[in-house]
């Protein structure tokens, strides 16, 4: 396959997020503009001017109608996804980290660092129909992991929030009360931070992604591990074809310590596993640097990878990757 | 895609379809009709035209129009692909080449390319099986002693012997080793040779070791083992593959060994490889051994 090179960010990038009917792809890096290009050939539809610091996460309602982000810039914005006017602004006390729609998109969970003595949280907010309704209250706030929070997702009917990060510890939160309701076993979870957390398509099992060099796939309801996927470097995002049962790791060295090692060493490629037998398929190269972010589209017929070096690489699947057998 | 082209009289060709022929009389005609495309997807477009004698004619053209399969995108997909830019992609020039396809074919590398690995043992199987057969004297059993009855692994008596030593795969360094500390007394033996080793030597270990076996010299200090599998691979199944290292300093001594397990691949790599530059360095590919014959 011949990868379609995105060059639209002048930093890292930092997440990627597919659309429902995948026929666009929105990419935030560490500059502040958030962009959404077209899926089918990488063509650049807009960029969302207002952050004023690096972009983390973003979630894109199920109409595709509006776009939340979150920014290191103390600020969780929502926007119009075709105008890319500012609808909202979300104020925080501290850089805000992920972000995700609940199914409906009425409620979206947030989830802020610690920073200058405040504590990291997660943070429940109403999302109003009409955006000139919008309020800023939170719902909910929970507070007690140590360390960021770098991934919180609804759960199963929105009932749950399931959160991981720096502890590398999984919880599940009830999402009226904010309970803890489960953590994942130490003894067969994580040993370093969780980079990334990746829902399966149908929501009954999610991916996440280490720093210990594996990534865990997770029973959602009872958080028990399923299988877990050894690799060679750090991960540092994770993602799940939605037609076969392969998922992709991607990550790499430390990105400090790139341009002191020779460029076979970093292992940049996105690294295919077969979900059921955790065995490796292939990689795909191509990355200077550490990949920061995958996503598939919902389609399963190409995926998209972002890297240290600022591009974003769309790969549509030859026809041979839909037979290969191990 | 079905095209049916029925055109009176039929001489019409492409070439002169859109000629104008000086004297524009275009206007006279009648204007261009298209009808359907019909439930059945035919659509008939009906032209006027003049040819060369300057007579009318009638050009019907048939055309069955079909939906292709894949064109399953949704309506909303559809329109947003009509959206404005916004944003920095106002402005956007069409040579900014923000994006590009990649000029580099990138495949999905797999681990091992389906199906080698098993090719690879087959045919070692099939040259130990030869070889057996050739003769019986090179299966000689380790741990008894015993010729062509039985592998070293299979050794009815391999609880009763003392545990293999594994260090018989470098004989070299050992050599190097001993040569190095000359005649002190606290000399390293091997415990083949050590007091109570009841067997009589290494010696055929030792000409196993020896079989097909090709010094690599010239390499350089990066140069290990993995690389030289990698670069020796190509010709052939290879048992051994071993690189000097130098025990105090951890830098390699700059040469190495390569077992083949058939003379046939042996042979193509010394040809092959003998003067190869590798690493900026010209290699060196000799057999390891004077051949006695």
């Amino acid at each position: 396959m011949r990868p379609i090179l995105m060059k639209g960010h002048e930093r890292p990038l930092t997440f990627l997020k597919y659309n429902r009917e995948g026929d666009l792809l929105f990419s935030c890096a560490k500059d502040h503009n958030p962009t959404v290009w077209f899926a089918d050939n990488g063509e650049r539809l807009g960029t969302y001017r207002g952050h004023n610091g690096a972009v983390w996460c973003c979630d894109v309602s199920r109409d595709s109608m509006l776009l939340i982000t979150a920014s290191a810039d103390q600020s969780v914005k929502l926007w119009n996804v075709q105008t890319g006017a500012q609808l909202y602004t979300f104020s925080f006390n501290s850089p805000a980290r992920s972000v995700d729609f609940s199914v409906g998109d009425k409620f979206a969970v947030i989830t802020t660092d610690p920073f200058m003595g405040v504590t990291s949280a997660i943070n429940v907010k109403n999302i109003a129909d009409d955006p000139s309704q919008q309020s800023g209250e939170s719902m909910l706030t929970i507070t007690g992991p140590t360390g960021r929070i770098n991934r919180a997702v609804w759960g199963p009917l929105n009932k749950t929030i399931i959160s991981a990060g720096e502890d590398s510890v999984i919880r599940i939160w009830d999402s009226e009360t904010g309970k803890l309701l489960k953590e994942s076993d130490p003894e067969v979870g994580h040993k370093k931070p969780i980079t990334s957390l990746t829902k399966s398509a149908d929501g009954s099992h999610f991916l996440t992604g280490s720093l210990d060099k594996s990534a865990k796939l997770w029973d959602t309801r009872n958080l028990t591990l399923i299988k877990t996927y050894a690799t060679e470097r750090p991960v540092n995002a994770v993602t799940m074809s939605p037609l076969l049962d392969h998922v992709v790791l991607g990550g790499g060295q430390d990105a400090s310590s790139v341009t002191t090692t020779d460029h076979r060493a970093g292992k940049f490629e996105a690294k295919f596993y077969d979900k059921v037998l955790q065995e490796e398929i292939g990689g795909v190269k191509g990355h200077f640097g550490p990949i920061n972010a995958l996503a598939f589209n919902p389609d399963g017929e190409s995926f998209s990878s972002g890297g240290e070096d600022g591009y974003v690489r769309l790969h549509h699947f030859d026809p041979d990757y839909f037979n290969i057998k191990i | 895609m079905y095209v049916d082209k029925s055109a009176k009289p039929s001489k019409m060709r492409w070439g002169e379809l859109d000629e104008d022929d000086g004297e524009d009389l275009d206007f006279l005609l009648p204007p261009k009709q298209v009808i359907g495309p019909d439930d059945n997807g035919i659509k008939k477009v009906i032209e006027y035209k003049f040819n060369d004698d300057g007579n009318k004619i009638k050009i019907t053209t048939t055309t069955r129009v079909r939906k292709l399969a894949k064109a399953r995108l949704s309506k909303r997909a559809v329109e947003r692909r009509n959206w404005p830019k916004f944003g920095d992609a106002v402005h956007e020039d069409v040579g900014s080449r923000l994006t590009m396809v990649s000029t580099e074919e990138i495949l999905l590398e797999r681990p091992r390319a389906p199906g080698t690995k098993a090719e690879e043992s087959k045919i070692a199987g099939d040259n130990l099986a030869q070889l057996g057969k050739g003769g019986a004297v090179l299966m000689v059993c380790r741990t008894c002693g015993k010729k062509g009855d039985h592998w070293t692994s299979r050794c009815p008596y391999k609880d009763l012997a003392q545990p293999i030593e594994t260090y018989i795969d470098k004989p070299a360094a050992t050599e190097k080793a001993m040569a190095a500390s000359g005649a002190t007394e606290a000399a390293y033996v091997p415990p083949s040779k050590r007091a109570g080793a009841e067997r009589t030597s290494g010696s055929d270990m030792r000409r196993r070791n020896e079989e097909n076996s090709v010094r690599v010299t010239n390499l350089s200090e990066d140069t290990r083992e993995p690389d030289l599998l990698e670069l020796f691979r190509t010709f052939g199944p290879v048992s051994r593959v071993y690189v000097a290292i130098d025990q105090k300093t951890g830098v390699s001594r700059g040469f190495g060994f390569v077992n083949f397990v058939s003379k046939e691949d042996a042979e193509r790599a010394i040809n092959k490889l003998n003067g190869y530059g590798y690493d900026n360095l010209i290699l060196r590919v000799e057999w390891a051994t004077p051949r006695s014959n």
